[in-house]
Order: structure tokens, then C-alpha cells, then sequence
């Protein structure tokens, strides 16, 4: 059972959070605009690193997004950081 | 092997005797025995059978490491190892893998066609005709124990989730000593050990620490620990580290008590687990009698046992020595056959240096060994020692990397892990240590003893599952020369023992056979657990409703006292429908009820999340796939949140409360999705500070009026609000109060009948629900169980998210354009609509079906055909199906391809290959204009 | 030396010490150029090799595994091989691998051990048996065999699962489909090997990719730890290690690695003769000819490259054991483990070429991708030999996503619900 570092609430368990994703995938915006190839991007297409890992996860307990930094190999986490306010747009996709 | 009790024995006591039987046999022992020493002391040799060959088998170890003594002890686990299992008097044990007994066992023929069927014969036949028709006997004679189909122990495991700063796993010299240091550093430890006492190898072997007798040192050590505030765990084994260093412990429980499961979080680990003793590789060397040299030490001293009369110690290290002085001090006639030419040899022994064992003999058990010098002995018991393999297991399994030492013949941890320090015989140190002052040492000089290739005979390497030198032989010769290869293709390490005793021989017979060093061929990965764990202690409590707990309404009292039938829906226990009798009778009498009179409804398990703060309209234009910000304050609107994959998430009534306030309903088993999504959008795309969410559902209950004669109902309520259409039309919420605290009743109707939603808190509940049944009683109000609902709802053409739709399906799809047309803002899922898969014309859409061949319903799930190039198509399924008791006819919903376009269409179903004839109508069978809702 | 595998060579091979038989395969040097090159020795990469070689009689082929061949996720799995799929499509694909498992042992000389003993997909509730139902029609439909079990029926083959309906997952029937079974899983990837590698082709073990050659905008080849390896079509089959190489071929893909475990207990004489699913618990377990329950249950919560179980997951795949067989109350787990499976957002595998042309992909077969090894070896040996689709293939292609055409098994079965 892997231990995260919820920027709020602190080290819990990993059954407590939500994956949101690579961080910085950004919506593309403009439905009109967007094209097929950027819209698959944002929303089938991710990184899915071997070895570091920058990612947002849900703190289920809290209900807060943060940004994680983790190693997918080694399970090792580095740190996570609270998302500054509303400057959004970090992804969490469906 | 005559194996006979002695004097002494630390582990037993003198003055209880107990019986227990063996294959029927009565076995007498002490207190303390294990199974396997009160049956040694018995003079039972053959404990078992061997997993292919029935070869016979007799004990080789003391402890965890044992491959062949496994024993199913009546009402108890199978395939128990009987070097671990206490005897218990009056128990019935039988060997595994052998019928009627180990004895004499009908498969003993086996042996003899051993060689046809090497390592991994069958995938080399049992081809024609196939495989299938060979399996059911193959099936019968593999296994081991056997599964008592009886017992179904009710007790669950306890689990404990327990933190500490020092984690300390081997309760033997180096791990008290560890476990004492960090104590009286004023750490808090966890000091564990499989054994029943603490001691490890303290117990058995000879050696005084601090001027005290090895056994008493570590029970004063363990006393003070214990002094001290250290938790010391006896009969607990550390199966395995996990991610982040979670460390999993099993405890055997007492007493036939269930084990108990620890999940311990330290900030250091000391692992001091300990080193296994290996086989010698010679002929025949899996013959009963043929024993490890350590444990027969432990069955010495432990259990005053001498394995032997004429007893031959076979050793390529020095610390068989101990084990050969004991036993000759306890009068056995001992022979040491030394594989080292240069050592010193103590007085008083006869040893025979620069020799080596190159077979034994005997019929079920050894009678005598032949010597490379071609010499015959005679002997009981071979008492053998090829070395010592450090416990690495737990080391590896923390992702740390072994080293190969040349001068101890072993693989040892290499390069350091964070918070984990390995110490004693488990790195490789099988002295004391120093720092206690051990005045003895002990000179382990070893040198090599593996096995060889081209023998005439067989060397087992693994014990348990019969994998010879030829079988490792064969795989190499077959180029299954990576060590994985190895272990899967002749199943080297893959017993119950998971090769605790085997891998390390095997490795350095592929090593000679391939050119290679021991550490160049390397080792398999070491998996968790250590020792087999019971099941149960994984499972701990988690069964029936704590495996995942429903979900329980406010009201259930009330509704069990109304004869409510309850079933789970979506996690949900709810009113199914009430009272007794047929089923079908009570629901349909229930939706007459809604549609000519009044019903009451417990919907409290619909989602109600509020959506609160100056961005909430805009935030829910995005968040719907309708437009919402237009809904005027007091109005409600239903409407569909997607998945930004374009496909249907969720439906709902959105509540706008005031300007800035208002009430997401969503289904009831998806308010944890809801909730989160809209957490995400609101911190990921909006500014979070000007829109705050909160999940009600839990706290307010949700009770539903509904029928003609609702409003007469409601009427007598007296809850403060005006009843007439124009204060609370359909689709309009207003505020009211129901002793002295507020409620809000909503327009809102899943039935297409005038219905009050009223949303009280939730200890309110039963209150309110009192007072509606009191009023209700005028006018005949029936309870409404889910089961009617769902009738209601279908007649009007309502959907049902997860029945209905799927995960597939598309707002379209259900003639909901508007939006995507129109909206004119972005919203979830909208860029994924404009997508090829979304502008299909051969999209399932959702309409009514009618049978029209007198066969009764249209069964559930039953698909729309055609016939295609591959024989036939599914134009899709019927996903409701009910008896209506408004139109006394069988109605049907489906989501049918064009279906929108084809209404009037017959089409023919397919259900369990019997075919059904329908026509496409629309999904509203009843009140299509909608009338009701404001009768 | 003795080539062909039968009870007679066997025999023969009895008497003379097991000393004529031949290598499984060899283990060829790399050479610098191959007609095509296959990267990762797992089941679906030898598959693709056999078939190539096999089917389109192209033999100057290699394969490159970074490890030991079979070593990934065809010897991790638990060994499931079934069809009881719901769309058409997935029909197609996972049927067309079924039949030839069928036949496959005989078509190898190889015994793969399949044991057509049946899988049931249990129905919880009245809903789920509906849901059951939508899914045996479809099935029906679609041309393979099912039959919808109601709870008689399932006594019938699971005499010592709880049926009692006061359980927390109480069972009204199910799915059953009784071509489904096991296969030996190492045996899979053995036998392919050995055949292929009588076919001429190059099995290179202990080889991994370090780079992609990539030269007028198509690939040419990889640089691998052993030197360059050149051919004119490349295929790319390894499963959960698949984002990692495209990363190195300049694309992405709608991929995430994780961990799925699966332990087993220790033998004991049979008791379970189906492989058996309930969706409540989520714990799924067959009983192995070795006597051991091989269990398994969904994937671990975190993405993950790591291969190795971890304890909240077995905790609750094995309370699912539990709850659905109580007397497995007095088993012990005797070995966990974990492979890195490739999921997509659809669940389903894409097979087709890459972004980078000249480099073709087989992954994404997450949880399932044992059971359509002969499928996707036939598939992509197809790509690779035509440089088109085969029928079956085309709906798996990675231009699904972009077209918003995915096939979700799970959203059309209703499992996302």
C-alpha cells in the first residue's frame, strides 16, 4: 500500500485518492476549432512514463486536486504540490 | 531411520503425553512436540509422498523451509507442514498426496516410468486427440491435501494496522540484539519471529552470550524488550514488503483461533531472518532418513531426539560439526563425511576428510551410502549439509539486489535499501555477533558441493516436486537455459516450499551446464509470501455486508414495519415493494395505486449535491449538456451530464434555489462520480474560490408524494407554502416548513403523475413520514416500492441511467438535439459529439417497442435482428420490459437502430434463440401529452 | 536428434535418457537485416512471427526480447481463454483467436494444455441476470456459443460456490460459456516459439530496443543493445511497455500501464472445474491442473510500471474468493505476483500502424490479452506481410479514438453502470 502526500491533509493511503491524469494536459478549447487530432490528444492520449511521473490526483477524502511528482517504476513518491488558485486547466480527464 | 527420544528437549514437556494418528496410526509425543518430531520420535519415516513421482518422503527440516513433510490434519488447513503444525492430542493426521497412507501408496508405481515422464513431458503429448480428454485423470492425481468441503470456520481474521519506528524480523541472535539497541535507544520496536519461542538458532545451537546460556540470553533479551513497551511477536511470520515499506506479518493464531494479519509501517526495517540449509547433491539423496544436519540438531536439543543410531554426517562446511558432537554425546554412532580434505578434525570423532557422498541406498528408507572413494557405509541417517542460504526473500522483495560471495557459496544483499539493514546469517554472517561478546566461533570453510551433470542415477533438487539434475540437465539441453525458463520448465522452486531448499542448487548446476557463473545465471524474482498465508488472513472481516456495505435508508425501521421487501440497488437497500403475497400482484397494485389515487415514495438515495456561489450558473452550463444558467430561480430542469467522450454519464433535475444557489439531483448510485466530476471542473476550470459544492444527499431525505390525489394530500400538510399551479407549478421548488424546521418541495415527477419531491433533513424523516402516512390514510395512499416506480416511469417513457442507456450512448440518441444544435457555450463531452461515431445515422436510439405476437412481455436484454453476411445482426435490445397496469398491456423500451425514424416499423427480437415480433413505437406509452402533471 | 513431440518420441526418449531432443529453439546472433522485425518475445510476438512465417511463408524474421521470451504478461495471467464478448467486432477478434486455440496444439506440436472446462460470468440480481441476458443474446447473434445459467444451472457446475441468498452477492445465474477454459500460459509462448523458430525465424533473447532508426519519416529499423537491427516493417508487441517505446518512436498513445495481480494457493485435489467471475466480489479463479486456485481481480488503483503485487487489492480480490467459496477459508496463498498491463479508454487493443509509418502496433489488450494471442499474432501478421487490415482487425485501429468509434465492452454490457 503505497503512502501519498496530500498536499492538505498529508502521507495516506493510496485507496484514498483519485488518478486525474498527466499534469498539464490542457483542454483544448473552441469546440468549433478543435481539431479531431487535438481533441484525441487531450482526451485518449497520455504520457504514461516509465520512471518519473508528473501527475494529478484527487485527494477523495478532501475533495482537492493537487499535482504529484512519482516514480512509476519504483513507486518512489518526490513531492506534490497544491494547484495554484484558478489557474486550472491541469487536466483531469474522462 | 530409527530415530529415538533421548534425555532433554527445551521444547517439550516430559509431563504431558499426548496420541494423535497418522494415516490411522496412533503416534504418541509430548507437549511441545510438533507433528513432525512427535512422529520422528515415532519411528514413522515415510511422512509423505512426492508431488509426481510418489517417491517416499520423509522429513528434511525443522522449520519453514520443509519440502516434504506436509500433512492435512483433520479440521485444520491441508497441506499443513508438519515441521510447523504443534501436535495436538487426539488429532487425526493424514500425509498428502498418498493413498491409502504414506506408507503404501497405490501411485508408488509411478517411480517406476519415471523415466517417460521428465520435467515437462506433457507438453509433448497428450496432444491426440486433445488435451481435455487426458486432464480429468492427470487432475485427480495432482493436488496435494485435500479440501475439507465441511468446514466453513465463521471466525474471521483480525488485521491491525500498527506503526513503529524499528521493525525487527528474526528473533535469533542478530535480530534481538538489533531489536535491544534500538529499544534502549528509546525506539519503539516490533520484533517478530516465525518460531514459537524467540531464540532462533540461539535455541538449538550452543554459544553464551553476555555470560548467560544462548536460550536464556534471548529470553532475558526478549523479557526486557517486553519490559521495555516493544511489542514481541512469537508465531509470526513477515511474508512480505511492500510498496512504500508496508510489511505484511502473519501471526498464528492460538488455540485454533484464526491467524491474525498485521500491516506494520516502520520507519526501519531489520531484517534478520536467518539462513537455510541446503541438500547435498548425491544419488538418491531424497530418501527418508536423509536429513538436514541443522535440524537434526534442532530435533536434538528442541525435542531430545537422536535422529539415529548409526548416523553418518555428510558436510562441506564446519558447522555440521555441532551437530555431529551432539548426537555422538548423545550416543549415536556418528561418522562425519567431510567434503573438505584440509580441516582440523575435532577429537573424539571419526571423520573421513576429502570424501564425498555419491549415492545412497535403501527401499523407504537409507540403509547406506557409497563414498567417492568407493567405500560402502552403512547408516540410519544421513545427516547432510551443503551449505547455508541466506533468507534474502523479504531483502529482494524491498527491490534490493543481491551479491554473490565466493568464500560462503552465497547470494547476500548487495547494494544498501532506505530503511531496510539486513543483519546476521540472513547477510551472510553465520558467526555471532561480536559485540555480544560470543566467545565462540565457528569456522565455516565451505567449499563447493553442487550438483553434477551426467549422474547415472537421480539427484533431486527439488524435494517437493521431484525436479532432478536431469531435469535441469534437459532443460538446458532444450535451450530453457534463462533462469525463469528454468523454474517454469521444470518447476524448480515452484512448490509450496517455493524452492526454499532447492534454488540455489539448481542455479549452479545451470551455471556448470551453461558455462556460466552462479551470478551471471542469477535468481528468480522472490514474490511474496515468504510461507504460504492463509487466505483468511487477507480477507480479514470483509464478508457479507462488510465486504462492501449497503447503503441504509433513514426510514428503514419504518419501512421493515410496512413489510417492505428490500433488494440493493446500486448499493442501496431499498423498498423493493411491500407486504406479502405474489410479487408481481403487490407491485402492480402499487403503480394502480400512484396513478388513481395517491402513493408515498422513499427516494432518499437521490443525489443532491448543491452547487453554491456567484460562477454556479455558468459553472453548470458546463458541466450540462442543456443550458442551464437560464433557468429562472424557483424552477427546476432535467437534463443530461456526458463524459467528455460525448456518451451519457448521468441524468437529473437541476433545483435552481436562488440566483446563486442550486441542487444537482443525479442518480443514486452515481453521486460519488458527480460529486467528484464536478470538484474536478470547479478547481481545474473555474475560479474555485466563487463556487463551493456540497454533497446533501446523506444528510437530507427525499420523500415523494405522488398521484391524483396528490395535491388533496399535501393540502392537509399544512407546510406553509400555497399548493395552487401558480406558486408551485410543475417544475417549481419552493420552501416550506414542517415543525418549525425547513424543507423544500419540488414539482418534480418520475411517475407522469402531479408529484410533491419534499427534501427534509434527514432526522426529520421519520417525522414527516408519520405525518404523510397519518394524512395519507384519507385518502387511501399506498407505499410505493422501487420496483412500481420503475413501472410508472417506463409507461411515460422515462429513462432509467445504466438500463436505458449504456456507456455507449449518446444524448441524441434519446432525441435530445436541442442543446448541441443550439448551446452556445462549450459543455463536457461537446467536442465529441461533432466526431464521426456521433453523426451516425445507424445509431441506437431509444424508443417504445409493442409486441405484437400475444407471447406475453418482451424479454429484457432480448436484441433486435437482421440478417447479415455472417448469418445475423443485432440492431440492438430491449432494456425495460414491463407488464403496464394503466393500458393492461405489455409495454417494452429499447434502444433500436434509426429507431426514431422507423416508428410503426415491426422488427423481429431474438431471445434465447426464440424469436419475438415487435413494432416501434414511441417510448411514451401513457399520458404522452403530459396531462397528468397537472391534473 | 529428436524434432517431433508424441507419446512415441517420448518413449524413444525414455529409453535412451531424454538425451536426443532437440532445442526449442536456437539462440541466433542478431543479423543487421530482416524482412521484418518483431519487438518483444511475448505470446503475441511469436505468434506474429509464426504466422508471418507460417501463413506468408516470410521466414527472414527476427524478434527481440529484452528478457527472456514469454517473460511479460503471457507468463503472468491466469490463463483465461474465452470469447464471451458482446459487440460484433469483439466477437470477431476473440472468437477468431478461440478456434484457433483449438486447434493450436496439434498446429504447434506443442501441447498447450487447453481445457475447455467453461467459464460462468455470474448475475447478482434480476438486473444483472438481464444484463446476462442482453449479453447471451448478442453472443448468439454473433456466432459463438452461450447459454444463460439460471441458479440451478450454477450449482450444477460450482457445487461449493454460496448461493445462499442472504449472501452479500447473491447468485440468480449467469453467463456461461462452455468453450471458454484455460491453457497453459508458458506452453503458449513455448510452442510458438518452437515452431517459429523451425520456420527460420530468429528468436534474440536479452536484446532490447534502445532507439528507433527513423529515416525519411518511416521506421527502419531499431538500435538495440546488441546493435542495429534493420527492416523495412517493424512490429511493436509489448503490452504494458508500449507508451515507453513510442515515447522513443516521437508518438504518443491513449495508453496507461498498470500493475494487475494475480496469486494462487496451494494444490489441493480438485474442487473447482470451471473458471468462474462474479462481478459483485470482482474476483475471478479457475482451479489449475496443478490442483492450485489461480485467482485474479481487477487492477491496482495506481498507474504503475512496477511488477509486483501489493496487499489492498489481493486483500479484496481474495475476501472475493471467500465470499464466493467459504470452505477456501482453510487454503493458504502461496504466491503473488503482478504483470504490467496496457489499458486503453475503451478497454479494447489497438492493432494497426503507428503514427511513425513502417511501425506497426499490437498492445493495449490490458487484462485480456492471453486469450487473443493466435488472434493477434494472426492480425498483425497480416499488417505486416499486406501492410492492410484484415477484416478483423480494421475496427481495432488506432483511428478509433479520433473517430470516437471505441469498443467498450464494459459500457456495452453495462458493467461501467
Amino acid at each position: 500500500m503505497q503512502l501519498f502526500p496530500c498536499p492538505f491533509c498529508g502521507p495516506r493511503s493510496e485507496s484514498e485518492f483519485h488518478f486525474g491524469g498527466d499534469a498539464g494536459n490542457h483542454r483544448p478549447e473552441g469546440f468549433r476549432t478543435v481539431t479531431d487530432g487535438e481533441w484525441t490528444a487531450y482526451l485518449y492520449e497520455r504520457n504514461n512514463p516509465r520512471g518519473a511521473a508528473n501527475e494529478i490526483w484527487m485527494h477523495m477524502t478532501c475533495g482537492e486536486i493537487f499535482r504529484m511528482e512519482r516514480d512509476t517504476v519504483h513507486h518512489r513518491v518526490a513531492q506534490s504540490f497544491a494547484l495554484g488558485e484558478g489557474d486550472g486547466h491541469d487536466g483531469m480527464a474522462y | 531411520m530409527t530415530a529415538w527420544r533421548t534425555e532433554g528437549g527445551s521444547a517439550i514437556d516430559r509431563a504431558r503425553s499426548l496420541r494423535f494418528t497418522f494415516d490411522g496410526r496412533v503416534i504418541e509425543g509430548f507437549a511441545g512436540d510438533t507433528v513432525a518430531s512427535a512422529l520422528l520420535a515415532g519411528g514413522v519415516s515415510v511422512l509423505g509422498r512426492s508431488f509426481k513421482y510418489h517417491r517416499p518422503r520423509g522429513l528434511w527440516g525443522a522449520g519453514v523451509e520443509e519440502p516434504n513433510a506436509l500433512v492435512d490434519i483433520a479440521g485444520d488447513m491441508p497441506n499443513t507442514r508438519a515441521t510447523q503444525a504443534l501436535a495436538v492430542d487426539g488429532m487425526a493426521v493424514r500425509s498428502v498426496n498418498a493413498d491409502p497412507s504414506a506408507e503404501k501408496d497405490r501411485h508408488a508405481f509411478l517411480d517406476a516410468f519415471a523415466r517417460f515422464i521428465p520435467a515437462a513431458f506433457y507438453y509433448k503429448t497428450f496432444m491426440v486427440p486433445d488435451w481435455h480428454s487426458f486432464e480429468p485423470r492427470i487432475r485427480q492425481m495432482a493436488g496435494l491435501g485435500v479440501l475439507d468441503e465441511a468446514i466453513q470456520s465463521p471466525a474471521f481474521a483480525e488485521q491491525i494496522n500498527h506503526h513503529c519506528d524499528v521493525l525487527v524480523v528474526g528473533a535469533g541472535p542478530a535480530g534481538l540484539l538489533a531489536a535491544r539497541t534500538a529499544q534502549r535507544a528509546g525506539k519503539r520496536v516490533l520484533l517478530c519471529d516465525d518460531g514459537r519461542q524467540v531464540g532462533g538458532s540461539l535455541l538449538f545451537r550452543e554459544g553464551a552470550i553476555e555470560g548467560k546460556a544462548g536460550a536464556d540470553w534471548a529470553a532475558d533479551v526478549a523479557a526486557e524488550l517486553a519490559e521495555a513497551g516493544a511489542l514481541v511477536l512469537t508465531g509470526t511470520t513477515a511474508f512480505g514488503i511492500y510498496d512504500h515499506h508496508l510489511v505484511g506479518l502473519n501471526q498464528k493464531g492460538a488455540d485454533g483461533a484464526p491467524d491474525r494479519l498485521w500491516r506494520v509501517r516502520s520507519t526501519s526495517i531489520v531484517l534478520a531472518t536467518g539462513a537455510i540449509e541446503r541438500p547435498l547433491p548425491f544419488s538418491n539423496n531424497d530418501l527418508p532418513g536423509i536429513m538436514s544436519a541443522e535440524a537434526a540438531l534442532v530435533y536434538l536439543r528442541r525435542f531430545g531426539i537422536v535422529a539415529g543410531r548409526k548416523v553418518m554426517i555428510a558436510t562441506n562446511n564446519g558447522l555440521a560439526y555441532e551437530t555431529a558432537q551432539a548426537l555422538a554425546a548423545a550416543g549415536a554412532d556418528v561418522t562425519v563425511v567431510d567434503y573438505r580434505a584440509d580441516v582440523p578434525a575435532p577429537a573424539g570423532l571419526r571423520v573421513l576428510k576429502g570424501r564425498t557422498i555419491v549415492s545412497a541406498t535403501g527401499r523407504g528408507a537409507v540403509n547406506a551410502v557409497k563414498l567417492s572413494d568407493g567405500s560402502v557405509l552403512e547408516t540410519d541417517a544421513v545427516l547432510a549439509s551443503g551449505g547455508f542460504t541466506p533468507s534474502v526473500h523479504l531483502y529482494c522483495q524491498a527491490q534490493g539486489k543481491l551479491d554473490w560471495r565466493d568464500d560462503i557459496l552465497a547470494f547476500v544483499p548487495g547494494r544498501p535499501v532506505d530503511g531496510v539493514d539486513v543483519v546476521g546469517a540472513a547477510a551472510g554472517d553465520f558467526k555471532l555477533p561480536a559485540e555480544i561478546g560470543a566467545t565462540e566461533g565457528r569456522e565455516f570453510g565451505i567449499v563447493a558441493a553442487w550438483p553434477k551433470p551426467n549422474s547415472k542415477e537421480r539427484v533431486w533438487i527439488d524435494l517437493q516436486n521431484d525436479v532432478t539434475a536431469k531435469d535441469v540437465e534437459l532443460a538446458v539441453r532444450e535451450n530453457f537455459v534463462s533462469v525463469e525458463h528454468l523454474k517454469r520448465y521444470t518447476t524448480l522452486g515452484m512448490a509450496t516450499d517455493q524452492g526454499k531448499t532447492s534454488n540455489v542448487n539448481g542455479l549452479a548446476l545451470m551455471a556448470e551446464l551453461t558455462g556460466r557463473r552462479i551470478p551471471e545465471v542469477g535468481t528468480t524474482t522472490y514474490r511474496p509470501p515468504f510461507t504460504p498465508v492463509p487466505l483468511a488472513s487477507f480477507a480479514g472481516a470483509r464478508s457479507g455486508t462488510r465486504m462492501k456495505p449497503l447503503r441504509r435508508l433513514p426510514l428503514e425501521q419504518q419501512h421493515r414495519a410496512d413489510g417492505a421487501v428490500f433488494r440493493d440497488y446500486g448499493g442501496w437497500l431499498r423498498p423493493a415493494y411491500y407486504g406479502d403475497g405474489a410479487p408481481d400482484e403487490r407491485i402492480q397494485a402499487e403503480a394502480r395505486a400512484a396513478r388513481n389515487g395517491v402513493a408515498l415514495f422513499d427516494g432518499s438515495p437521490l443525489g443532491k449535491i448543491e452547487v453554491i456561489g456567484p460562477d454556479a450558473a455558468p459553472f453548470l452550463d458546463f458541466i450540462y449538456y442543456n443550458t442551464m444558467s437560464t433557468l429562472a430561480p424557483g424552477r427546476c430542469r432535467y437534463g443530461f451530464i456526458l463524459t467528455e467522450g460525448g456518451n451519457v454519464y448521468d441524468d437529473g433535475v437541476l433545483v435552481r434555489l436562488d440566483e446563486n444557489r442550486f441542487v444537482v439531483s443525479c442518480s443514486s448510485s452515481h453521486v460519488a462520480g458527480v460529486h467528484g466530476l464536478l470538484e474536478e471542473w470547479r478547481q481545474d476550470r473555474f475560479d474555485k474560490r466563487r463556487i463551493f459544492i456540497h454533497n446533501a444527499t446523506a444528510e437530507m431525505a427525499t420523500l415523494t408524494v405522488t398521484g391524483p390525489k396528490a395535491r388533496a394530500l399535501m393540502e392537509v400538510l399544512d407546510l406553509g407554502i400555497a399548493l395552487d399551479d401558480t406558486a408551485l407549478p410543475h417544475m417549481a421548488v419552493v420552501s416550506g416548513v414542517f415543525e418549525g424546521v425547513a424543507l423544500r418541495i419540488a414539482r418534480i415527477s418520475f411517475t407522469g403523475e402531479r408529484s410533491y419531491e419534499i427534501s427534509v433533513p434527514a432526522d426529520r424523516a421519520v417525522a414527516l413520514w408519520a405525518r404523510l402516512r397519518q394524512a395519507g390514510e384519507a385518502f387511501g395512499a399506498r407505499l410505493l416500492g422501487l420496483e412500481a416506480l420503475m413501472i410508472l416511469r417506463a409507461e411515460k417513457g422515462y429513462i432509467v441511467i445504466g438500463k436505458d442507456t449504456d456507456g455507449t450512448s449518446r444524448p441524441m440518441d434519446f432525441g435530445l438535439t436541442a442543446p448541441l444544435e443550439r448551446k452556445k457555450v462549450e459543455f463536457i463531452g461537446r467536442r465529441s459529439l461533432l466526431t464521426e461515431d456521433a453523426a451516425l445515422a445507424d445509431r441506437r436510439q431509444f424508443v417504445g417497442l409493442e409486441a405484437i405476437d400475444d407471447k406475453g412481455l418482451l424479454p429484457t436484454g432480448a436484441h433486435g435482428i437482421e440478417p447479415s453476411s455472417a448469418g445475423l445482426r443485432s440492431t440492438g435490445y430491449v432494456t425495460s420490459s414491463y407488464f403496464s397496469p394503466a393500458l393492461q398491456k405489455p409495454i417494452a423500451l429499447g434502444l433500436i437502430e434509426r429507431g426514431l425514424s422507423r416508428m410503426g416499423e415491426v422488427i423481429e427480437l431474438q431471445h434465447l434463440r426464440q424469436i419475438r415480433r415487435a413494432r416501434i413505437v414511441s417510448a411514451c406509452a401513457f399520458d404522452e401529452e403530459g396531462s397528468r402533471l397537472h391534473a | 536428434m529428436t524434432r517431433h513431440y508424441s507419446v512415441f518420441s517420448l518413449f524413444k526418449e525414455g529409453l535412451r535418457g531424454q538425451k536426443g531432443w532437440q532445442q526449442a529453439w536456437r539462440s541466433p546472433q542478431p543479423k543487421p537485416r530482416y524482412d521484418i522485425l518483431i519487438i518483444g518475445g511475448g505470446g503475441h510476438g511469436l505468434a506474429t512471427a509464426y504466422y508471418l512465417a507460417k501463413t506468408h511463408n516470410i521466414r527472414n524474421i527476427a524478434i527481440i526480447e529484452k528478457g527472456w521470451l514469454g517473460g511479460g504478461n503471457t507468463g503472468r495471467n491466469t490463463t483465461v481463454v474465452r470469447s464471451n464478448y458482446f459487440f460484433p467486432e469483439s466477437t470477431a477478434l476473440y472468437e477468431m483467436a478461440l478456434k484457433l486455440y483449438e486447434g493450436l496444439g496439434r498446429d504447434l506440436n506443442y501441447n498447450i494444455m487447453l481445457s475447455q472446462r467453461g467459464i460462468i460470468t455470474l448475475a447478482h440480481s434480476e438486473a444483472e441476470m438481464e444484463m446476462a441476458a442482453r449479453t447471451v443474446n448478442a453472443m448468439q447473434i454473433n456466432g459463438t456459443d452461450a447459454e444463460l445459467f439460471g441458479i440451478d444451472d450454477v450449482r450444477r457446475v460450482l457445487p461449493l460456490l454460496n448461493v445462499s441468498p442472504q449472501a452479500r452477492y447473491p447468485v440468480f445465474g449467469g453467463v456461461w460459456q462452455g468453450r471458454a477454459g484455460t491453457a497453459r500460459h508458458d506452453a503458449v509462448a513455448w510452442g510458438y516459439a518452437r515452431a517459429a523458430d523451425r520456420l527460420g525465424v530468429d528468436i534474440i533473447q536479452s536484446c532490447e530496443v534502445e532507439d528507433f532508426l527513423i529515416e525519411g519519416g518511416r521506421c527502419r529499423g531499431v538500435r538495440t543493445s546488441r546493435g542495429e537491427i534493420r527492416a523495412e516493417r517493424t512490429g511493436m508487441v509489448v503490452a504494458g511497455h508500449s507508451s515507453h517505446l513510442a515515447t522513443k518512436a516521437g508518438f504518443r498513445l491513449p495508453i496507461t500501464s498498470y500493475a494487475l495481480q494475480a496469486c494462487v494457493s496451494e494444490p489441493i485435489k480438485p474442487v473447482l472445474d470451471t473458471v468462474v467471475l462474479s462481478p459483485g466480489t470482482g474476483t475471478y479463479a479457475s482451479q489449475s491442473d496443478k490442483g492450485e486456485m489461480v485467482v485474479g481481480g481487477a487492477l491496482d488503483r495506481v498507474p504503475s510500471y512496477g511488477q509486483r503485487g501489493n496487499l489492498p487489492v489481493l486483500e479484496e480480490v481474495v475476501s472475493g474468493l471467500l465470499e464466493m467459496f467459504p470452505s477456501f477459508r482453510q487454503l493458504r496463498l502461496m504466491r503473488q505476483w503482478a504483470g504490467i498491463v496496457d489499458v486503453t479508454p475503451d478497454s479494447s487493443p489497438i492493432l494497426g500502424e503507428s503514427p511513425l509509418p513502417g511501425l506497426f502496433l499490437n498492445c493495449g489488450w490490458g487484462t485480456g490479452g492471453f486469450k487473443a494471442i493466435p488472434a493477434g499474432g494472426t492480425l498483425l501478421a497480416h499488417l505486416l506481410a499486406t501492410g492492410k487490415h484484415h477484416d478483423v482487425s480494421r475496427p481495432f485501429d488506432l483511428d478509433r479514438f479520433s473517430r470516437g468509434r471505441l469498443i467498450d465492452e464494459a459500457a456495452g454490457s453495462g458493467i461501467a453502470h
